[in-house]
């Protein structure tokens, strides 16, 4: 087994550090050591946190850890800034929020930069969490910004996703950006210490009250106070009874998710198989379309039917 | 494989002025770094946790308290029972140039960077020394 796999299963705090830097980089090492892992993964219940920026995404996942903590659950932290697309660099601050645990033995936190890979992210992001689960995290809780389509995309790895808006006027109802409410299985309002909190509680209940949901689970719509541990126990409970609510009625089966992650897998495989190979082997091809002496069709289905003869295979 | 430069920038002790630990983090982004700002009244024991947490390859100290001759060898020192010393530690601040020199001929620190240190010499320190 890989050293660094055998140590952090033994619980070293600086082994698995260095995992998810090697899934981060896309290193040569990073699917032996998935795959040496996978066994010991699928006990963490994930939990993601997103919204507007400045919503309070990382004072809450400070106060759900401290009340997880409490009931002495080991608790895995991933915090997802973004990537400056013009230096590569990024500033990693939601650190700053949760300096509370920073020494405790049952919290390890981790922040991560998007790195503007497409889909890549999620991709990462979901291994790490793979890394935290078979480090023995209990809990694992995902702060990302719901910005950009692959930020959204992490959500699929949570079980349980917490969609963080603010009474303040940016955050109002009709501004709230298509796709990050259909993600929600429960509505936090923070900062309910100020103004419009019963407003946007309606607001929503009123959205909800128009779209039956497939499921069968409405989402709650709960208010924090991050700020001063208020409605924390009440989130905490939330999550715990939409764990069991999954459970009971079997939503998502693990055999659905599985395929969603080979197809994603495949995909990415493929990109990069064609890419290489039309590289490689095709110019002449390419040059026959642009001089119009083929079109793209035939030209796509000449290298799809000899492909799958072995060269796509590798 | 896409290696970043991963750096902790971190106001350890009692010190309020962030403005040099603000700065230097936005420069090192600015530089393609990965740069994981900690915030103020960070204790030794917090700093060397997040950096292995964190996997960084630079601990970076601002200290402008005047209290670098405890705090500087009490990170490296922790650093060290974690097995964690190849993890660069640099800093910055007002430190005067003897405490430089006692500091790094104790091997305590790797380099120091004291007021009105160009922001370029940073980064290309930084560069230099750490192996992609
Ligand atoms: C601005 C300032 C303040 C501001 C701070 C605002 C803020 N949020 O940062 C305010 C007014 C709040 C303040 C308060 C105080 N201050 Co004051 N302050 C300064 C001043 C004038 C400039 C500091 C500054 O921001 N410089 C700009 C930044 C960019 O430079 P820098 O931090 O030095 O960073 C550079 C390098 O040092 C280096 N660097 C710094 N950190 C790092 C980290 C890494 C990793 C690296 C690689 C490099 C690096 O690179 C940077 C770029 O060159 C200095 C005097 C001076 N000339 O330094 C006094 C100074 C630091 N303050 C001092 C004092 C005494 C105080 C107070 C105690 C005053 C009082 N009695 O109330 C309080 C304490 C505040 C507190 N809670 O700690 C003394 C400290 C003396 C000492 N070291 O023993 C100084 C030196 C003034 C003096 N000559 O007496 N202060
Ligand atoms: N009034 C009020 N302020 C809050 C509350 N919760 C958090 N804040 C403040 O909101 C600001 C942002 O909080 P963060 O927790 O950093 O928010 P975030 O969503 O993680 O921010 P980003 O990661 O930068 O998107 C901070 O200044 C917090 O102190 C709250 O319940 N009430
Ligand atoms: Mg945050």
């Amino acid at each position: 087994m890989n050293n660094l796999v055998e140590k952090m299963l033994q619980g070293d705090r600086r082994s698995t550090a260095r995992i998810i830097t090697l899934i981060e980089n896309d290193a040569p090492e990073k699917r032996e050591i998935l795959k040496q892992i996978y066994p010991y993964t699928g006990r963490a219940h994930v939990v993601g946190i997103t919204g507007s920026p400045g919503a309070g995404k990382s004072s809450l996942v400070d106060e759900l850890t401290r009340e997880i903590r409490g009931e002495g659950l080991k608790v895995g932290i991933i915090a997802v800034d973004p990537t400056s697309p013009f230096s590569g660099g990024a500033l990693l601050g939601d650190r700053i929020r949760m300096q509370e645990h920073a020494t405790d033995r049952g919290v390890f936190i981790r922040s991560m930069g998007t790195r503007g890979n497409l889909g890549g992210l999620a991709e990462a992001t979901r291994d790490a969490i793979r890394v935290l689960d078979a480090f023995g995290c209990e809990v694992i809780l995902v702060e990302t910004v719901g910005v950009g389509q692959s930020e959204l995309d992490i959500m699929h790895h949570a079980d349980t996703t917490l969609v963080v808006l603010t009474p303040q006027a940016g955050d109002h109802i009709q501004t709230i950006k298509a796709g990050i409410m259909e993600i929600a299985d429960i509505f936090v309002i923070n900062k309910a210490d100020l103004d419009g909190t019963g407003k946007m509680v309606t607001d929503i209940e009123a959205m909800l009250d128009m779209s039956t949901p497939a499921s069968g689970w409405r989402p709650p719509v709960l208010t924090t106070i991050a700020l001063d541990h208020r409605g924390i126990p009440e989130l905490w409970a939330t999550i715990k009874e939409h764990r069991a609510w999954r459970k009971d009625n079997r939503v998502e089966t693990t055999k659905e998710k599985v395929r969603r992650e080979l197809a994603e897998i495949i995909q990415h495989q493929l990109t990069h198989l064609i890419n290489r190979d039309l590289d490689r082997h095709y110019q002449n091809l390419i040059e026959r379309v642009a001089a119009r002496q083929l079109d793209p069709y035939s030209a796509a289905m000449e290298v799809i039917k000899k492909s799958w003869k072995g060269g796509l295979m590798q | 494989m896409a290696r970043k430069i991963r750096v902790l920038i971190a106001k350890p002790g009692l010190d309020g002025h962030d403005r040099g630990a603000r700065v230097i983090a936005r420069a090192l982004r600015d530089a393609g770094m990965e740069v994981i700002y900690t915030g103020l009244h960070q204790t030794p024991e917090q700093i060397v946790e997040a950096a292995i947490q964190e996997d960084v390859d630079v601990v970076g100290l601002s200290i402008l308290s005047g209290a670098h001759m405890t705090l500087i060898p009490r990170v490296t020192q922790l650093l060290r029972e974690n097995g964690a010393d190849d993890i660069l530690v640099i800093g910055g601040g007002t430190i005067p140039e003897d405490d430089i020199k006692a500091l790094k001929e104790g091997g305590w620190v790797k380099e120091l960077f004291t007021p009105g240190t160009p922001l370029e010499a940073i980064v290309e320190w930084i560069q230099a020394n750490v192996k992609v």
